[in-house]
């Protein structure tokens, strides 16, 4: 499933990130293919808003749309 | 902009060759400015939004020159900021890396990339009160065992540790790279000037690449991050520890600030006190006082008083000084009387609004709608900060991620985004025309912005940047930076308004005496009193305002005061004046950070929505 399939609450292993460019900039806030993160809130069809530790991440929803993710328990 | 800054630094730095230069470098918003007032006893901007800082500021502290630099994520090219970073931390001999405590996993990436670089490093960890505050742990010991640097646990804002940080400057040292980088670096060394832009060249920097003219890939970037992303995990989670879950009551507010539900009506809410503060309060009861009675009848028959008998019979002259327009008349009493109490009003609240941290969940609830015009969520800093003055508006511009979105933003600001002082006069007009008037203002300015986003969106080529911004803490605003920020402000906007106000005051007062300005009223009175149905001395107030918007709304304030403008007419013309042209120092700002083709079509495009619009409203309403 995709980022902005997502629900807030939700814990959430990221599996790709599309743009090689993008991806630079998300690993240094913690999201990188493989990380484990919380899904904190989600604007309908808007960002989502990924939590690790105290970090807050917004992304937008076209992005969230590129990234795909699976559940975790 | 240049990607090479090396070469056109924007000062002097060959009168400090002596000086070892010590680079204040740090994630976006974790205090460097703070750092940097307290080295060099220079004011500049504190915020609690990332990007505050835009240009490199330096000073001097003992036998340091010390630069302030843009916060990034990381050493690299992907925007101007990052850029004019990179290049001073390349010619920097020291690093004073500024770290958020409670944000180690995000900032530590840049450390670690600063020490790779073999960087001679010196680590403030700064926010340790909000360390204690959310119930974590830091093992400092361990944490500069890891890295191999020291390490100085601060509170900046409250000056604890920073004693320490300048006594300890000299004791920083190269750290710990990620291992297996060193061997790498020997392969490009032959081919760079140092290991620093050795680093950057195996990480794919491409401006680097170009400098060195190396020829062969390396692409090692996606390898080296991953492997750097683990190290700071690992770091992470040896020497940080949750004892306890801090703060919910924040938590809890920050949610509601992101969630629509919640978040539209607390923006709204914000949105009314701000209006209540400024609009009614300073713009009427405030200003009644400042420009009516202390400035408009005090001050003006005193000067009138003593220069009226010395002035008799130099007509000319007492035009000048004391006239209609007159440079000790009109000009102090509109920027002391009307727009100074306007103006640090607004920026007591826009300083609260950007201290708190509100801005960037502001960012992240309007995204959506801002995509629509081409922007992402990060383009509502601009254009609140448009709010304050278009001009520095403009130059946080760069912070947007691509060439188009610049445009776009650019673009709005100067049509549709009305200045604070403008934006005061303009609120205590329409304050006098009753509620449903100001709402039909309110609601073209809307549209205007709303329709030429969307028109510029579609027809320009490329493609806009996705949103991915971190969003920091709330915290509650600390009172004397909001009172020093005002003050910086305030004092900014007396430098640049005065000489343009007397500027004006002179051309126009020439331009009445010798009958210009009539002949100029009478030359468009079709526009005005034909298109636009209003009388033609409006000219004037046109005329004022291509030379600051916030000169022609005062113009058009005493026109109404002088009963020559209906409730309609006052409509029609503050739509007017407000999407008109954008000031001159605007439009210079404007020149040097797009290219004279795109500020052309700003400007005239500026002057044509405006005309256009209001000579809609009028035929709709007068
Ligand atoms: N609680 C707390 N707040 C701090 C501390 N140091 C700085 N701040 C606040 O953090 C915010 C950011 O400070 P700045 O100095 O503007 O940060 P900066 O790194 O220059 O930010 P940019 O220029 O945007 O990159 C402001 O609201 C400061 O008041 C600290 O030790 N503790
Ligand atoms: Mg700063």
């Amino acid at each position: 499933m995709c980022l902005s399939n997502a629900r807030p609450g939700q814990f959430i292993e990221i599996i790709s990130i599309p743009d090689p460019d993008v991806k630079a900039q998300a690993i240094r806030f913690g999201i990188y293919e493989g990380a484990k993160v919380k899904c904190s809130e989600v604007i309908n069809s808007g960002p989502v808003i990924l939590q690790n530790r105290m970090q807050e991440i917004a992304v937008g929803h076209n992005l969230a749309k590129k990234i795909k993710i699976k559940l975790v328990s | 902009m240049s990607s090479d800054h090396s070469t056109n630094m924007p000062f002097d730095l060959k009168s400090h060759s002596d000086k070892i230069k010590l680079v204040l470098v740090g994630n976006p918003n974790v205090g460097k400015s703070v750092f940097f007032n307290a080295l060099t006893g220079i004011y500049v901007d504190v915020s609690n939004f990332p990007g505050t800082t835009v240009d490199i500021s330096h000073g001097i502290y003992n036998e340091y020159i010390v630069f302030d630099t843009p916060g990034v994520y990381g050493v690299s090219s992907f925007n101007d900021e990052e850029r004019v970073a990179r290049d001073v931390i390349l010619s920097g001999d020291i690093i004073l890396n500024v770290v958020d405590a409670v944000h180690m996993e995000r900032d530590l990436f840049l450390t670690q990339q600063l020490i790779d670089m073999g960087k001679k490093v010196i680590v403030a960890l700064n926010m340790m009160d909000d360390v204690k505050r959310n119930g974590l742990k830091i093992d400092i010991e361990k944490l500069s065992e890891m890295l191999g640097v020291p390490i100085i646990p601060t509170v900046a804002v409250h000056k604890i540790g920073l004693d320490e940080v300048k006594n300890k400057i000299n004791t920083a040292c190269t750290g710990n790279p990620i291992s297996g980088i060193r061997e790498k670096l020997k392969e490009v060394m032959p081919l760079v000037s140092n290991p620093s832009e050795a680093l950057l060249v195996l990480e794919e920097d491409e401006n680097i690449i170009a400098r060195n003219n190396i020829q062969k890939d390396y692409n090692l970037r996606e390898k080296i991050y991953h492997q750097r992303r683990e190290r700071v995990n690992e770091i992470v989670d040896k020497v940080v520890t949750q004892t306890s879950q801090g703060a919910s009551f924040k938590t809890r507010l920050s949610q509601m600030m992101l969630k629509p539900l919640t978040g539209i009506p607390i923006l709204i809410f914000t949105l009314f006190i701000m209006y209540e503060f400024l609009g009614v309060f300073i713009a009427q009861t405030v200003v009644g006082f400042t420009e009516e009675i202390i400035m408009g009848t005090y001050y003006n028959n005193f000067i009138v008083s003593i220069f009226e008998p010395l002035l008799k019979g130099h007509n000319f002259l007492e035009k000048f000084l004391i006239g209609e327009f007159g440079i000790l008349t009109m000009v102090p009493i509109y920027i002391l009387g009307l727009l100074l109490p306007l103006v640090i009003g607004f920026y007591f609240l826009l300083s609260i609004l950007e201290d708190s941290g509100y801005l960037p969940r502001i960012a992240t609830l309007v995204d959506k709608s801002l995509t629509k015009l081409g922007l992402n969520g990060r383009a509502i800093i601009p254009i609140i900060l448009g709010f304050g003055c278009v001009t520095m508006a403009t130059i946080t511009t760069r912070l947007l991620g691509s060439k188009r979105e610049r445009f776009i933003a650019t673009m709005l600001l100067g049509l549709a985004i009305p200045c604070s002082a403008q934006l005061g006069v303009i609120v205590g007009m329409t304050s006098s025309i009753g509620i449903s008037y100001f709402l039909v203002y309110v609601l073209t300015i809307v549209l205007v912005f709303i329709i030429t986003g969307t028109i510029l969106n579609k027809i320009l080529p490329g493609e806009s940047t996705d949103l991915l911004i971190d969003i920091p803490p709330l915290r509650i605003p600390r009172i004397k930076n909001i009172l020093s920020k005002t003050y910086t402000k305030t004092i900014m906007f007396l430098k640049e308004a005065s000489p343009l106000f007397v500027i004006g005051a002179v051309l126009i007062t020439f331009m009445e005496h010798f009958n210009i300005l009539v002949g100029i009223q009478n030359i468009i009175a079709p526009l005005t009193e034909g298109f636009l149905q209003l009388p033609k001395e409006v000219a004037t107030a046109f005329i004022m305002g291509i030379i600051r918007r916030d000169f022609g709304a005062a113009g058009l304030f005493s026109l109404a005061e002088q009963g020559l403008l209906n409730d309609a007419q006052i409509l029609v013309s503050l739509v007017v004046i407000t999407l008109f042209v954008p000031c001159i120092a605007a439009i210079l700002v404007i020149f040097k950070e797009r290219d004279w083709k795109e500020s052309a079509l700003i400007w005239f495009g500026s002057i044509f929505i405006s005309f256009l619009v209001g000579g809609i409203l009028s035929f709709i309403l007068i």
